[in-house]
């Protein structure tokens, strides 16, 4: 699992590599948990996860209860197809706001 | 701060460990690892087996150390697992004599039996590694489910209406025209169906985990396919989802899949109930296969002989010994953990009387068991519902041990109507259906939503099949057309089976639209077969349990095929809906005492007033007063209802309304569509205020206001 995190203009950008399971999802928490802060904007980019197990979708939706909580803002981008029906058939999807590419999501964002 | 707790203070090979908690039974996760708790009553050590998921041979086995059993409870945790990654399972020693109910034998690898999330099935009907060690693989579960301000929706029981269906067979169909054939999310893609139809509780036939290929054979009329466990009513582990009913299955996440149907369901007004078979188990007779009760605790689990076989109540080889008082507590955590981890807003219980049987079979006046669900407070508000007979002739429609709370499978509705439909009379006994049964419930102070109505169930002839056959068609389950009830009360309006008879047909639409509207205007909970709005055959086979094909599958053109059909039952469920003297909570008193001039039922015929109740009348006919639904307590429409199972036509005098009131035809099921009947507020006014003449076979509903 490969995380890279970057800023572009007030967003931060998490790019994520690999497959999300429960071995590799207790890293990705402790990285992205952090940046949602008040107010703040998260992009995640998941073009690059083939996999995600039923450990990676919580993570990411505890990122979310956390943003939410805190009045943050955040966006998933580049979801599989496979893992986007996941989502949506296992009720993750629904809590969250997808775009297809970094430059659409960074857009949602801005105008957020 | 840490708990001391999270701490390991044993080792065995690689694994650290510490004395588990022994409650709450199964593998639960805890800071650090996993807690693992499992009881005998006669094993003398038991060891924990680790696979890597879908390894046949085992990654690890732990034995319990001594210190580590309190009272007759193993457990223990263990850290550091990656619990995504693994399935578990025990082995359990102790004493080996059939003749005593001892079957111990550690070389078998044994199923949880609080297994939460159970593995080896996980894709529906992929051939299994018969070699496999260990086929129901128990895994660690994943309870966090975010149900956000979600729970049971808790609809007063008189005002349901059940649809009851097959989880697989309700989209599996390629008709049906959903992503994931014949799953939960497939269930889901069809709730706007549902909405439509108006039901608003479906009950499933059985989702916890089983073996669809338990007994599985080859199917003698179709060549290379094969018969299987297809309905499921046969339990491999009671607290598991059935993993190949989820599109997300082989992912592991049915829990999830399941719980976001649950949510979704109640988010459209919709309620779920399960039918629950706490009978027997997936473990047969003495020559069935050890899965997990058989070798954790024979003795315990199951009702035995003095000579040490299977009493066999279920007429499935095997029966649970649930009023034991360990077995008890399984059932009732069990249901507790539905209840409240899947927001289950009821539970149908197959073959219920069983579960008032003692451990030796016989019938009990107080079944502890009834009587704990009956006053648990987490099941408090769920829908109890009893199928109130077994297969060891224990028959108790109208004498289920209630506590005030148990609902029944009303079979005598389903006989009654039956023979009524076909022309048979008994006015008699229909006056009792139709008012909810008080002849069999209200000596006992139980309501009319005690009485679970239904002309049709999975166990059968569909509607369809009900007016295209006489006799059963079973061939296809390879028993010589001997499996499957006898006692049909079917007739197939003068041909059997299919035809092109335009007569013949046109009746057999009339009869299944006779039927769902009695259905709807009857006291009590209405339940629906799943397909019968759309007319689903089954081609006279009245037993499919064991076929995973067309003979189960919904075929989603019939909605097409026999539009107004569908048109007709989504009118009657409105109507039934739109009308709360249709639901009442109370037996009518048969007197006014809403001071409306009129009682709040009263009995008419051909004559007004006048019902001919003698044992050749075909013809009946009911008012009910809209002052009084409801007990009085809110103001609805008079509603008359005229029925000429008469094979002639017949002139029904039709009683007088208050002054100023009308009487608008909502259904005439002698009409053809679509004049035989109207969206509810637009029934039209009939010509005629004093009489109709109603045609050979046919149901009339008026609406008075």
């Amino acid at each position: 699992m490969d995380i890279k995190i970057k800023k572009v203009e007030e967003i931060n950008v998490v790019e994520l590599a690999g497959d999300i399971d429960a071995s590799t999802a207790p890293p990705v928490q402790e990285k992205v948990l952090p940046l949602a802060e008040p107010q703040a904007k998260i992009l995640i980019d998941m073009s690059k996860v083939p996999f995600m197990s039923s450990a990676g979708l919580r993570v990411l939706l505890s990122v979310h209860r956390q943003a939410t909580a805190r009045e943050a803002q955040l966006v998933l981008v580049g979801l599989s197809e496979e893992i986007q029906d996941t989502m949506s058939v296992t009720g993750f999807l629904e809590f969250f706001t997808t775009c297809d590419t970094q430059e659409s999501g960074l857009e949602a964002l801005k105008n957020a | 701060m840490e708990r001391i707790d999270s701490q390991p203070t044993h080792k065995y090979g690689d694994f650290k460990l510490r004395r588990g908690r022994p409650l709450p039974f199964g593998a639960n996760i805890v800071p650090g690892g996993v807690n693992f708790s499992i009881f005998s009553s006669y094993a003398t050590s038991c060891t924990l087996v680790l696979f890597q998921k879908h390894a046949s041979e085992p990654m690890a086995e732990i034995p319990f150390p001594d210190e580590f059993r309190i009272g007759n409870v193993f457990s223990m945790i263990v850290f550091d697992l990656d619990y995504e990654n693994i399935e578990y399972g025990y082995r359990m020693d102790g004493p080996f004599n059939p003749k005593e109910g001892q079957w111990f034998d550690s070389s078998k690898v044994l199923m949880d039996p609080y297994a939460k999330l159970i593995g080896g099935r996980d894709i529906w009907g992929k051939t299994p590694d018969w070699s496999d060690i260990y086929h129901h693989r128990a895994r660690i579960a994943l309870d966090d489910f975010d149900w956000e301000d979600d729970r049971p929706l808790e609809i007063d029981p008189e005002d349901q209406i059940i649809y009851e269906m097959h989880v697989r067979s309700f989209t599996r169909h390629p008709s049906s025209g959903v992503k994931h054939l014949g799953t939960f999310a497939g269930i889901r893609a069809k709730i706007p169906y549902l909405k439509e139809l108006g039901v608003n509780a479906i009950e499933l036939m059985p989702v916890y985990e089983f073996d669809e290929f338990e007994n599985s054979r080859p199917n003698p009329v179709k060549p290379g396919e094969m018969l299987l466990n297809y309905w499921g009513y046969s339990t491999v582990g009671f607290f598991a989802p059935k993993a190949g009913y989820a599109a997300t299955g082989k992912l592991g996440m049915q829990m999830d899949e399941f719980k976001t149907l649950v949510k979704d369901l109640h988010r459209n007004g919709i309620e779920v109930i399960l039918d629950v078979v706490f009978n027997h188990t997936a473990e047969g007779n003495e020559n069935g296969p050890y899965i997990s009760f058989r070798g954790i605790d024979n003795k315990t689990y199951y009702m035995l002989t003095p000579d040490g076989y299977y009493f066999n109540f279920s007429g499935c080889g095997n029966t649970l010994n649930c009023n034991n008082p360990i077995v008890r507590n399984m059932v009732l955590d069990c249901l507790r953990y539905w209840a409240a981890e899947y927001h289950i807003d009821g539970f149908r219980f197959d073959l219920a009387s069983i579960l008032g049987r003692d451990p030796w079979g016989a019938p009990l006046q107080n079944p502890p068991l009834l009587e704990t669900l009956a006053f648990d407070p987490i099941l408090a508000k769920c829908k109890l519902i009893a199928e109130a007979w077994d297969a060891g002739g224990l028959y108790q429609v109208g004498s289920f041990p209630a506590f005030g709370r148990w609902a029944e499978w009303n079979g005598k509705y389903r006989d009654s109507i039956r023979k009524f439909l076909k022309g048979d009379g008994t006015v008699g006994d229909i006056a009792q259906r139709l008012q909810g049964s008080p002849d069999l419930y209200a000596w006992e102070g139980r309501g009319p939503a005690t009485s679970i109505n239904f002309i049709t169930a999975h166990d059968g002839f569909t509607l369809m099949d009900l007016v295209s056959y006489n006799g059963k068609h079973n061939e296809a389950n390879g028993e010589n057309n001997n499996d499957g009830t006898n006692d049909n009360d079917s007739w197939n309006c003068g041909w059997e089976g299919p035809t092109d008879a335009p007569g013949i047909n046109a009746l057999r639409k009339r009869q299944m639209k006779n039927a769902v509207a009695i259905l709807m205007v009857s006291q009590g909970v209405p339940m629906i077969l799943m397909g019968d709005e759309v007319g689903r055959t089954q081609h006279g086979n009245n037993n499919t349990y064991c076929h995973d094909n067309e003979l189960n599958w919904q075929d989603w053109n019939l909605l097409k095929t026999n539009a107004d059909l569908f048109k007709f039952f989504k009118h009657c469920i409105a109507f039934r809906k739109a009308h709360p003297v249709l639901r009442n909570r109370h037996h009518f008193q048969n007197r006014d005492y809403a001071g409306s001039g009129y009682a709040d039922i009263t009995w008419h015929g051909t004559q007004a007033w006048n019902a001919d109740w003698s044992p050749s009348s075909r013809t009946l006919a009911f008012m009910l007063c809209g002052k009084h639904a409801k007990a009085a307590t809110v103001t609805d429409n008079y509603i008359y209802v005229a029925m000429n199972m008469h094979w002639e036509s017949h002139w029904f005098e039709i009683p007088g309304l208050p002054p100023g009131m009308q009487w608008r035809v909502f259904a005439n099921t002698g009409a053809p569509s679509p004049e035989d009947s109207w969206e509810p507020g637009q029934e039209q006014v009939l010509d005629n205020q004093h009489g109709l003449l109603l045609g050979d076979r046919s149901v009339v509903i008026l609406v008075g206001k």
